[in-house]
């Protein structure tokens, strides 16, 4: 029933379907594209709007370097003045990269935190997007009165049961925005 | 065998989890809770079905030599295709189980669904055959999820029932062969017919 196995017929069945395959997916990636974009804009500015107060003006993306890697920022302005910050924080997870958006008021208390994206253990580690406990804490987290560690490395933070990895993570990451943030403010003092 | 019995025996007799045992790798890695497993069956269904289909028509042109390459080849479109839909459309499941979906390519189910039955059989069969495999498999995984989600989380489709954590292991990888060797011990006393 089937064709003979000669170069001839090999080489043409396996373009012809290679051929049609790469078709298929470049026209389901032309019409993707655009939702794709959409989504991650929307998940973007939800994380944004998530971690900042309301009202103002929300500034575009900024660059700065968060834990000695490229990242970006973006500034709220109330009546004029810089009122907070959200910055994207990225740190090695339990699972790959844990991305986290902070937001940090300009008296460098943080405002509330919010996961960009992770891949950490479901149902262990993955608590960190779901945990109230765990979440709640981070909303008005002053850093000049807590110390930004895991209660296991006597610290002030909460970790998350059986998750202590991930729990170390994410207070890294907060960690390395607030000092990002504190480096750019002190810079524009300096001016 | 009529169509209808084509679905039937996936889902039963031919049950890719609990009988046949394929399909191991997601199976344990994605039931975490009764929704992550349910989402991956149903991924794993959906390209099973387009897979199957397009497969039983392009095998009687296909040499002998070069089968795997192709079947591969249709199978990773269709996976890919998936992957765009579901990154546009559903980003919430996307982010819990987007590390697997590339994996479905390789998942032994859909190669082996080509391999031993649509490359033999009409587009029809070969989809009814596809619904059947990936129903089972779709089914398996939601029970396997389930009870690890109300054993380890103590909630059930995201719905809590108890008060702080259930039993930890179970959403763990050792819950996970547990749950399933058990689950596989209930099924084959209550279904196997010899």
């Amino acid at each position: 029933m089937s064709m003979q196995s000669n170069l001839k017929n090999m080489a043409i069945v396996l373009s012809t379907v290679c051929l049609v395959c790469s078709a298929i997916l470049g026209g389901v990636y032309a019409l993707t594209a655009a939702p794709i974009a959409d989504t991650n804009a929307k998940l973007l500015k939800d994380s944004i709007g998530a971690v900042l107060p309301e009202g103002g003006e929300l500034s575009g993306a900024l660059s700065l370097e968060v834990g000695g890697q490229p990242s970006e920022y973006y500034t709220l302005t109330i009546d004029g003045e810089v009122a907070a910050y959200a910055v994207k924080s990225t740190v090695g997870g339990f699972g790959g990269p844990l991305v986290l958006m902070v937001g940090i008021t300009s008296d460098g208390i943080v405002y509330n935190t919010s996961v960009l994206s992770h891949t950490e253990t479901p149902g262990l580690g993955a608590k960190c997007t779901t945990d109230e406990k765990f979440i709640s804490q981070w909303r008005g987290f002053n850093p000049s009165e807590k110390v930004l560690k895991v209660k296991k490395d006597n610290g002030d933070v909460d970790a998350i049961t059986a998750s202590t990895i991930t729990s170390r993570a994410y207070t890294l990451a907060v960690e390395n925005a607030i000092n990002a943030i504190n480096t750019i403010k002190g810079g524009q003092n300096n001016d | 065998m009529t169509k209808l019995q084509l679905i039937t025996k996936g889902l039963v007799k031919d049950n890719p989890t609990f009988v046949l045992l394929l399909g191991m790798c997601p199976t344990l890695a994605t039931t975490t809770s009764a929704v992550n497993g349910l989402s991956m069956g149903l991924a794993t269904l959906f390209v099973l079905v387009l897979s199957n289909m397009a497969i039983s028509a392009v095998a009687p042109y296909t040499p002998d030599k070069v089968h795997i390459p192709v079947y591969i080849v249709v199978i990773a479109t269709f996976v890919t295709v998936l992957q765009f839909l579901m990154q546009a459309f559903t980003p919430g499941i996307y982010a819990t189980l987007g590390l697997f979906i590339p994996l479905i390519v390789v998942n032994c189910i859909v190669l082996g669904r080509a391999e031993a039955f649509a490359n033999k059989h009409g587009v029809i069969e070969s989809a009814c055959d596809g619904i059947g495999v990936g129903l089972g498999f779709t089914a398996s995984l939601t029970v396997l999820g389930l009870v690890r989600e109300i054993l380890g989380s103590g909630s059930a489709f995201g719905w809590k029932f108890i008060t702080g954590d259930g039993m930890l292991a179970f959403v763990m990888a050792p819950g996970a062969f547990l749950c399933l060797g058990y689950l596989m011990v209930l099924f084959n006393k209550f279904f196997k017919k010899d």
